[in-house]
Order: structure tokens, then C-alpha cells, then sequence
């Protein structure tokens, strides 16, 4: 048998061992066998001696080929083993990945925060201040200079807590624009301001009252403020809070600080402005209170009203809550059961 | 006010239906509650003829009566009313009808008698308990003798009108009649509207002969008098009756009628006396004297105030002017006389007068709006001439005329640039000028400039913003356009106090609180507790009620009001925080300040049970952990601190503490005293309270990079165990002083107090991490340093080194 012939049989023997090898330790122990020092392609190796000089270079590389050829598969081997045993490992740790998550601890803002926030950085976003006032007012503020002297018969539409005769729970954030305004320099540009916070009534709690609750004042006093910005202006707001595809419709109103006055009416989320139960079948829903600035609101805070003048709006974060998420007791946004306040968690 | 949809259509041609009359007015002029047609609903109700009755056999209120609806065969029906007799004309339910409520009429027995349908009363089909005359108030109601049987009802008892139920602005008082309605209508409609003009026929003496009014002109600017004499008091007729019922007033008489319905068409409220009744001739309007009495119409007596308006005769107050008349000089089946008085009194006596006595009545409501002071003779003529109509009176001759003092139209200058500068527009001047002349005013324009005069009956009309909302609303809402400010640009941004506050509740969302909104009016009781300063506590003066009568002076009691609302409903885990403003008062002072507070309350577990995750009650160390995080993310510039606080009565005297940044008390937290978790019947609870404005005053740290060192840190592990009094903070304060260069941190990882230590003593064990920012650490380097710790532990603490 030539050493060639001997090699190739060696070739095929230890190709079918390594087939046949079931482990690491297999595959080792014909690494040595075949390929150390002591193996048979060492000993046919040591044998080339014996050949042909022309002979030796080309059985010295069959030799080298069949070597490697040995080494690739032993390599393969071992790479097929241990992919098998990592594998037959991963297949033990399966778990059931429908099992629940492990719960986390997280919290949510209260619903009424939310849409502060929301309104909040939309007039941020206008270039408007944020500014919060006190909620123990002064009747001056809260009523005098809102245009409501003392035996104003409209002062009856708001029942009000007092603690002195001076001294009250605020009704309204509107004491806000009289403290604003008093305060402004207009030589360093428009007001634009919103305030919102908690105000009070004198309402027994029941579905629809609350002797706490809150609002958000709005207020632009500026050379040429028209009420068509007053109207584009709550179109945005309605927009950023509902959705563009609704709708703001203005009716006359009355209130003592603003003329004219208005009722600001959106399209009914409920049935699209069809009509429904929710909009009394008219298709709208009031949500806020605006109007242009009463010139005496401003000649009491000192601005000159034959010079600037401007548009207020009042709005209502709790019967915005109501209405948007369909809460049908303005109760729960102030006894804070947690499963209540957990589900207005939407972020996406 | 219900308006009457009928009635509006006798002055103007509005070929719309009520629902869309009731939509232009919602949009136009005032708010609409709703439309209402009493017929709706309503069906197979008709008239019929009582032909005979007899008494029911087995009954002794029963009647069998023979009725004709209509058909060739009357009907037999049997009815329970005590006034039912033959030949009345009355209101048939036919079998298969719907009468109020969604009642269903069906034939049926009634103590073994069939009886087809059944005989209504009116409040059977819908009418108010309010509005029914009298004499039909516990019975059927007898229909006029010429309704023919088998006829529908609605018609003939005017429930086929529709009434829209106007919600009047307090401005709008001109609202609040036919006339003022018919007149913005006009407007709205651009048509032109002609108005009734009274023309009493007068036939008697001289008024002045009979009747001398004596009238304080500040109390009552306009006070006037007629005096019709014969009268036949009878019920009216029923198109009057209607009117009235339609408007939620009740017929009574024809007199009484008269000046109601004279009230809804001209806005003027009426009062008819029965001037026989009077002591003498004279008729006074003052204020009332001390100690006087007025019994009202309504049968109640009040003691009259010195602010009050009386009408009085030579003797006594005989109304309360304004308000109600008095039930002395009240029209009666027996009345000739009647004076009747038109009258504009000072809103504000008449306003404070309907609250004093609890009477808000038709007539108060529209003196307090204030009525039309052009139209109180046309009012007053137009009510004489009904009288002598329906009631064939014999008016006398003259006006008595107390006051008559008449306010001077508005005149407001007014300017074109101006109207279309405020709202947005580009209106033409002819569009302006007709609006407002629309509405009755007078306009003169001299190029820019208008000059536009008021009629006195729109009292809320005086300056030229009034006029602009007059044009808006007119011209319609609608066609303004809508754009946004422009100007001089402003920058929005939030301060660092409202920025904090944001960053605030930020913080404690992510360490797992749900924010809460509690109601800050409290007990008195809760106001005071959890304090974390001196104050007194700010009270109302009239508080709906006691649980919402003191503004807090803590926010835990809110959020423990919260947890009792959850563990009444079961809800056992709850972790809630609460920012807001706390009201503390100086003794003394009326008006408190308002400090911004943030506080929480745990109980149950913080991180929910699962199927992975045992249920771990909530304890102090997680508060703290929670409280620790929140000043950690806020900055507070300065070392935290927590020292045990013995003191707060509210709270566990062994598990709470004070907060203290850089020494200062910024606040608490802990557990409550078991006591007062009894007192809310809610479970073991840790809260914490902190001074808010405290923090956003206090200085910052600004985030900076530290370089992250390349060099190998070393860590030495040292238990020991200590006397139980030693705190883990005494141990750390040690360790951190006495570390060495190159000690990083302490960090307790065990503390163990079991049956493995002796008494009186526990074992604490923690990680001293080593590094060098700048060069490998060498071992012997730590090894001194430890030791040298090691050996400070046991000369000061006394530690026993394990
Ligand atoms: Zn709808």
C-alpha cells in the first residue's frame, strides 16, 4: 500500500470516527489519536523518507491536506456538539413568556393635572406666562375690580364662601386678571397670561357641583387684540384638547368683566355635531365662559381702555374632564379612589 | 321664562319651526333650557260630554258616568273625582291613549264595572300641580261648554304651543316679556314688529278724587295708580288662562289675571288692590317703621325690616312693594274695586327684600333686572282697558301719579374704525347702522363718528362695548373670523418655582404615587392636625357644612380621607401624593398665607403582589427611600438629615422623623399613630409631609461630570456589633470621617438583632469601597486605612468587630 493510498484511508477512517464521536471528550481523544505526536499521519509522515525525492513534496502535501482536512472536521465536530449541548440546555430553561410581567410601582398624574398641563404648554407655546394667584382672595379682587360692586345683582350667580366680610374663597380665577394688570408694564410688551387653580363654590357636592373645582383664566391685553383672535384662540384650544376636526361656536353671554360676553359652544364629541343625548340633540357643548375685556375692569387696574384692550376666557379643566372622558360624577376627581385615577394612564 | 312660540307668531311671520326659533335665540340673544310642546307625548285625549251618571253599586265615591267622545255610542266610564256631574264637557283618556308620565289607558274594570278610558284632571295630562285654577286643584277639569265631544284636547287647552324656557342673562331684564322678546326677534329676523298700543276707554270719576298717592321718589322713581271700579270678578277666559298657564303662572280671576298677563306681555309687573279694603284714601310708598307685620298673599307673616318698600294706606303696610301684596287688601270673589298699581322700585331695596324673605317671585325678578321705565303708563292703561274688558269695569278717570321721575336715554358716541378694530371685522357702516336701528336705537352718523341714542328700555345698554355686542351678536358670531394675536412677541416660559413643582410630581409618578386632588375646606378638627408649625386655623363664615367649614393646615388628613374612601371600597393598597397649598393663619390677622406643601400617604404595599412578588406591607424604610429619591432629584444643595421626632401626636413616637436639610425642618414622615389610623379606619399607613416652597427657595445643585476613574476601586467588608442605641448613622458618620483619602462610600449591607447577638445588642455590616481617582490602589494602602477605621469603631462606639 502506498503511503498515499495509506493516507487516504486514514482520511476516511478518521472521518467516520469523528462522525461518529457523541461528546467533547470523543472528539479529543481523536484529535490525539489521529493527530499527535504518536498518530499514524506522524508515523506514514516519518515514513517519506523512504520515497523518491521527486516523490517527497507531493506526498508531504497530500499528507498536509489530509492533516487539515482532519483538523476542519474535528473543529465542526466540536462546534456541532456544543451548539447541541447549549442547545439542549436552552431547551430546559424554556419559561412561559405568557406568564404576567412582574408589576411595577408607578403613578399617575390626577386627570385634572393633566389637562392643566396640556393647557398649560399650549399657551406656553404661544408665548403666554403661567401665573397662579392666591386662593384666599380679597372680595376687591375677586369681585370689585372684576367689575362686581357689592350690590351687583350678579354676585347672586355665585354663591360664595366668605371667612370675613373682606376676605373669601376665590369663586373664580378671574381675580387674576385685576392682580395682572395692576401689575403689568405694557412698555415691555402684550399681557399674555393664563392662570389656572382651584376655586370654590358655595354648592352642596352632588353629581354635577362642586364646592371645589377648577379653572383656567386666560387673559391678552395688547394694543389690537380683536375678538376674532379671541375666537382663533379658543378654536386652538379646542383643537389642542379634543382634536382638530371639532368645531368652537361662540353665543352671547353675559358676565360683568367682559363686553360683549360670550358662551364658547365645541362640537359634540359624542355624535359629531349630530345631535345626541350628551348635546341635548343640538350637536354642541358649552365649555367656557370669554369675552372682551370690560372697559372698566380695565380702568380699574389702571390701564387706560381707549389705548389697549383685550380678550379674557375662563375654562373649566373638571367639566372638560367630564366631558371628554364621559365621568359622569365630578365627585370622583376629588375622593381620589385609586381606580379612578389609574385609568387615565393613555400617553401614547 | 317660558315664552310662548303661539303668541310670538301673532306679532311676526316666522315661517321656522320653534326648535329652529328656540336655536336663533340660543345664538342670538339669551341662553335656551328648552322647548317643551305639553302635547308631546300625549295621545287619544279628547273631549267629552258627560251625559248622565249614576252612583257606583258597590262604591260610595265611584260614578258610573255616560259619556259622548264623539262616537255613535257613548262610552260608560267610570270616575273616582268628586266634582264630575252631568253635562260637563271634560278631558277622556280613550282606551289605548297615553296620558303624563307614559301612562297607558286601557279598558278595564273598576269594582266589576267596565269602564272605557278614563276622565282626567289636569295634572293627569301633564300639567304642574302649580298652574292648576284652584277649584280644580283636587279634580277633573271642566272644559269650556262649547268644546265639541270627540275633539283632541291639546288645542283647546293650548297644549299644542311650544314654550321655549329662555334662561335670561342678568342684563337681559327687557327679555323677560313678549314685547322685549318680539323686539330682539325683530332684530334678529329683520322684520318689523308693531307692538300693541293700549287705548283705555275711561268712564268714571276723577282719580284724584278717590286716591292721593304719597311716594318717596328714591324708594320708587315711578309710582303710579288706576282705579277701575264695578268689577265682576269671574274666571277668565280661557285664551288668557292659557297665557298664563303656558308660562307657569296660575289663573285665578280675572283681575289678578289681567295684571299677570299684562306682567308677561309688557315685562311690568302689575298689583291689583282691592281698594275698598284700604283705611282712608291715601296710599303711601316708604320704608318700613320698626315692628311692623305684612301677611303676604301666600298666607305667611313677616316682620318687616327698616329696608324694606312698603305700599301702606293711612294704617298699615298693605304690601311688600315689589315683592308680594299683602293678603289684607287681596282681590276677592267679593272685589268692586281694584287699584292697580305700575311702579318702577329701586332694584337693589327689592333684590335684598326677596332675599330677606325668602320670596323670589315673578315681580321681584324683574325689578331686581329692572323693567322698561318708558313703558310703566302703556303697562298700566293696557291692564285698565283688560279689566274693562273681561271683567266690565268701569275705569276711572286719570292716572294717579306718586312719582314719575324717567331716566334720560343713553346717548354713546360710537366709532366705525373702532366697532370693526374690537372685533375683527370689516364692516361697512350701512351693515352697523341698520343693525342698531333694528333694535330700536336711533343712529346719526357724521363720517367715522355715530351717535346712536338708546331706548330706556334696554337698561344694560350704556357704553360703546355694550353697542359692539349688539352688532356681534346681530351680525352673528358666526361671520367673525378667526385668527390669532398678533403684536409684539412675548416668550412663554415656565418660572423655576412652577418648573420645580412640575419636576415635583414628576418624580414622585415615577417612584410609584398616584397624584391626588383632596378638598383643601376640612374639619376643623383635621385642619389642626399633622401641624407643622403654629397656626390658627381660618374658618368660613357660612359653610355648606361641617366637614367643609376650616381650610386645611396639613395635606395628610386629606390624603387619609382618600385612603378611608379606598378601604371603604376595598381598595387595600393605595399610594397617593398630594401637591397643593396649606392655609396658615396668624392670631389676629384675617387672611392666611398660602404655602405650597407635597405630601404622601402609603398603605398596603407599594409594589403590587404578584404571582413572582410577595406582598411586602409598606414601611418606613420605603417612605424614606421614596423621600430620599424626590430630595435627591430635586437638588436641595445641603446635607439630609432625619432625626427621630417623640413629639407629633398624630404620629408613632418610635417611627417618625424630622426631615432636616442643612439643619433646617423642611418637614416629616412616619407612621401614624396607630389611634389615628382608627380614627379614619384605614390600616397601618406611613405618610410624609414637606414645605414645598421651602424647597423651591432653597439653593441647587447643578448637574456637573465627574470623570469615571480607570483605576480599580478595592472593597473591604467590617461587621460589628454595636449596643442597640448606636445608629446606623453615628456608625456611618465614624466610618466617612475617619475613612481615610481614599475611602468612596459606606454602604450598610446587613443589620441583624436575633436571638445569634447577645442582648441589648445588634450587628451591622457594611462595604467600604476604596479608590484611588488617579493611580492603582495598593492593598497595604486599604489595609491601613481599614484598620485604622476599625480600631476608631471600637474606642468610640465600642464595637466588637466580628
Ligand atoms: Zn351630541
Amino acid at each position: 500500500m502506498s503511503l498515499k493510498e495509506r493516507l487516504t484511508e486514514l482520511q476516511q477512517k478518521g472521518l467516520a470516527e469523528i462522525q461518529k464521536s457523541q461528546d467533547l471528550k470523543d472528539v479529543n481523544q481523536i484529535r490525539v489519536n489521529l493527530l499527535g505526536k504518536k498518530g499514524p499521519i506522524t508515523e506514514v509522515l516519518r515514513g517519506m523518507r523512504d520515497l523518491e525525492a521527486e516523490e517527497r513534496p507531493k506526498v508531504g502535501a497530500f499528507a498536509n491536506e489530509v492533516r487539515d482536512n482532519l483538523t476542519a472536521a474535528l473543529a465542526k465536530r466540536r462546534e456541532d456538539l456544543e451548539a447541541a449541548v447549549l442547545n439542549a440546555r436552552l431547551a430546559k430553561e424554556t419559561i412561559d413568556v405568557t406568564l404576567p410581567g412582574t408589576p411595577v410601582a408607578k403613578g399617575e398624574p390626577h386627570v385634572i393635572q393633566q389637562i392643566i398641563d396640556q393647557i398649560e404648554d399650549l399657551f406656553l407655546g404661544m408665548g403666554y406666562q403661567v401665573l397662579s394667584g392666591p386662593e384666599v382672595e380679597e372680595d376687591k379682587y375677586n369681585f370689585e375690580m372684576m367689575n362686581l360692586p357689592k350690590n351687583h345683582p350678579a354676585r347672586d350667580m355665585q354663591d360664595t364662601f366668605y371667612i370675613t366680610k373682606e376676605i373669601l374663597m376665590r369663586t373664580q380665577t378671574s381675580p387674576m386678571q385685576a392682580r395682572t394688570l395692576e401689575k403689568h408694564d405694557f412698555s415691555q410688551g402684550p399681557l399674555k397670561m393664563i392662570s389656572p387653580g382651584v376655586v370654590y363654590r358655595r354648592d352642596t357636592d352632588d353629581p354635577t357641583h362642586s364646592h371645589q373645582f377648577h379653572q383656567v383664566e386666560g387673559l391678552v391685553i395688547d394694543k389690537h387684540v380683536t375678538m376674532a383672535d379671541l375666537k382663533g384662540t379658543l378654536q386652538v384650544l379646542a383643537h389642542e384638547l379634543f382634536g382638530d376636526k371639532f368645531d368652537v361656536r361662540l353665543r352671547p353671554s353675559y358676565f360683568p368683566f367682559t363686553e360683549p360676553s360670550v358662551e364658547a359652544d365645541i362640537t359634540c364629541f359624542n355624535c359629531g355635531g349630530k345631535g345626541c343625548k350628551v348635546c341635548k340633540n343640538t350637536g354642541w357643548i358649552e365649555v367656557l365662559g370669554a369675552g372682551m375685556v370690560h372697559p372698566n375692569v380695565l380702568k380699574m387696574a389702571g390701564v387706560d381702555p381707549d389705548v389697549y384692550g383685550g380678550f379674557a376666557f375662563g375654562v373649566g379643566p373638571d367639566r372638560f374632564a367630564m366631558l371628554k372622558y364621559g365621568v359622569d360624577d365630578i365627585r370622583n376627581f376629588y375622593l381620589n379612589d385609586v381606580r379612578f385615577l389609574t385609568q387615565f394612564t393613555k400617553k401614547g | 321664562m317660558n315664552i310662548s312660540y303661539n303668541w310670538i307668531k301673532e306679532y311676526l311671520d316666522l315661517d321656522v319651526s320653534a326648535t329652529d326659533l328656540a336655536e336663533k335665540i340660543e345664538r342670538t340673544s339669551v341662553e335656551v333650557d328648552s322647548v317643551v310642546r305639553p302635547a308631546d307625548g300625549l295621545k287619544k285625549i279628547v273631549v267629552g260630554h258627560v251625559n248622565s251618571l249614576v252612583a257606583h253599586p258597590d262604591s260610595d265615591h265611584l260614578h258610573i258616568c255616560e259619556v259622548d267622545v264623539g262616537d255613535d255610542q257613548p262610552s260608560q266610564i267610570v270616575c273616582g273625582a268628586p266634582n264630575v256631574a252631568a253635562g260637563q264637557n271634560v278631558i277622556v283618556a280613550l282606551p289605548g291613549s297615553r296620558i303624563a308620565n307614559n301612562v297607558k289607558i286601557k279598558r278595564s274594570k273598576m269594582r266589576g264595572v267596565e269602564s272605557d278610558g278614563m276622565i282626567c284632571s289636569l295634572q293627569e295630562i301633564g300639567f304642574s300641580e302649580d298652574v292648576v285654577p284652584k277649584e280644580y286643584a283636587d279634580g277633573i277639569y271642566v272644559l269650556p261648554a262649547d268644546a265639541q265631544p270627540g275633539e283632541p284636547v291639546f288645542g283647546l287647552l293650548g297644549m299644542d304651543d311650544s314654550l321655549i324656557d329662555l334662561d335670561v342673562t342678568p342684563n337681559r331684564g327687557d327679555m323677560l316679556s313678549l314685547n322685549g322678546t318680539l323686539r330682539d326677534l325683530a332684530a334678529i329676523y329683520d322684520q318689523p314688529v308693531k307692538l300693541d298700543q293700549p287705548a283705555v276707554k275711561e268712564t268714571g270719576e276723577a282719580i284724584a278724587d278717590q286716591l292721593t298717592l304719597h311716594v318717596d321718589a328714591a324708594l320708587a322713581p315711578q309710582y303710579r295708580m288706576r282705579l277701575v271700579r264695578d268689577l265682576k270678578i269671574a274666571p277668565s277666559p280661557m285664551w288668557l288662562q292659557i297665557r298664563l298657564w303656558n308660562a307657569g303662572i296660575r289663573p285665578i280671576n280675572n283681575v289678578v289675571d289681567v295684571t299677570n298677563y299684562i306682567m308677561l306681555k309688557y315685562g311690568q309687573p302689575l298689583h291689583a288692590f282691592d281698594y275698598d279694603k284700604f283705611t282712608g284714601q291715601d296710599v303711601y310708598v316708604r320704608t318700613a317703621n320698626a315692628g311692623e307685620q305684612l301677611t303676604t298673599l301666600d298666607e305667611n307673616d313677616h316682620d318687616l325690616d327698616p329696608k324694606d318698600i312698603v305700599i301702606a294706606d293711612g294704617q298699615a303696610p298693605i304690601a311688600l312693594a315689589g315683592v308680594m301684596g299683602g293678603l289684607s287688601t287681596a282681590i276677592t270673589g267679593q272685589t268692586h274695586t281694584v287699584a292697580i298699581e305700575a311702579a318702577v322700585f329701586e332694584h337693589d331695596h327689592i333684590r335684598k327684600a326677596a332675599q330677606r324673605h325668602h320670596l323670589h317671585t315673578d315681580a321681584s325678578q324683574r325689578f331686581e333686572r329692572g323693567v322698561n321705565q318708558a313703558g310703566v303708563q302703556d303697562a298700566l292703561d293696557a291692564a285698565a282697558q283688560l279689566m274693562d274688558e273681561l271683567a266690565s269695569g268701569a275705569v276711572q278717570t286719570g292716572t294717579a301719579v306718586g312719582s314719575n321721575q324717567q331716566p334720560d336715554p343713553a346717548v354713546i358716541p360710537l366709532t366705525l374704525t373702532h366697532v370693526n378694530a374690537v372685533l375683527g371685522m370689516d364692516l361697512k357702516q350701512a351693515q352697523v347702522t341698520h343693525i342698531l336701528e333694528s333694535l330700536g336705537f336711533t343712529v346719526a352718523v357724521d363720517g367715522d363718528q355715530m351717535t346712536v341714542t338708546v331706548p330706556i328700555r334696554r337698561n344694560d345698554i350704556h357704553i360703546p362695548a355694550d353697542l359692539l355686542e349688539e352688532i356681534a351678536r346681530i351680525y352673528g358670531y358666526d361671520n367673525i373670523p378667526v385668527t390669532l394675536p398678533t403684536g409684539r412677541m412675548t416668550q412663554g416660559r415656565l418660572t423655576p418655582a412652577q418648573r420645580l413643582m412640575r419636576a415635583t410630581r414628576h418624580s414622585l409618578e415615577a417612584l410609584g404615587l398616584n397624584q391626588a386632588i383632596s378638598y383643601a375646606l376640612t374639619t376643623e378638627d383635621k385642619a389642626k392636625m399633622f401641624m407643622m408649625r403654629e397656626s390658627v386655623p381660618t374658618k368660613l363664615a357660612w359653610p355648606m357644612s361641617v366637614d367643609h367649614a376650616v381650610l386645611r393646615m396639613n395635606l395628610i388628613t386629606g390624603l387619609l380621607d382618600d385612603l378611608a374612601y379606598n378601604a371603604a371600597r376595598k381598595v387595600k393598597d393605595v399610594a397617593l401624593y398630594e401637591q397643593g397649598r396649606v392655609f396658615y393663619r396668624e392670631d389676629g390677622t384675617d387672611r392666611p398665607s398660602e404655602e405650597e406643601h407635597i405630601a404622601g400617604a402609603i398603605t398596603g404595599t407599594l409594589m403590587p403582589q404578584a404571582w413572582n412578588q410577595p406582598a411586602q406591607a409598606v414601611d418606613f424604610y420605603q417612605v424614606k427611600g421614596i423621600v430620599a429619591a424626590y430630595l435627591q432629584d430635586m437638588a436641595v444643595n445641603g446635607e439630609v438629615t432625619y432625626v427621630p421626632n417623640q413629639e407629633m401626636p398624630e404620629m408613632h413616637p418610635g417611627r417618625t422623623a424630622d426631615i432636616l436639610v442643612h439643619g433646617h425642618r423642611i418637614g416629616y414622615l412616619g407612621e401614624i399613630h396607630p389611634t389615628i389610623a382608627k380614627q379614619f379606619k384605614i390600616g397601618t399607613t406611613y405618610v410624609f409631609e414637606l414645605n414645598l416652597q421651602a424647597i423651591i427657595e432653597m439653593p441647587k445643585q447643578e448637574n456637573q461630570y465627574d470623570v469615571i476613574s480607570r483605576y480599580p476601586a478595592i472593597t473591604r467588608d467590617i461587621a460589628m456589633l454595636v449596643d442597640d442605641e448606636v445608629t446606623n448613622e453615628q456608625v456611618v458618620n465614624l466610618i466617612e470621617k475617619r475613612g481615610g483619602a481614599y475611602l468612596q462610600s459606606v454602604k450598610l449591607f446587613d443589620v441583624y438583632a436575633g436571638v445569634k447577638v447577645p442582648k441589648g445588642k445588634k450587628s451591622l455590616a457594611y462595604t467600604l469601597t476604596y479608590q484611588d481617582k488617579h493611580a492603582t490602589l495598593v492593598d497595604d494602602a486599604v489595609n491601613q486605612a481599614f484598620a485604622k477605621v476599625t480600631k476608631r469603631l471600637e474606642d468610640e462606639l465600642g464595637a466588637e468587630i466580628r
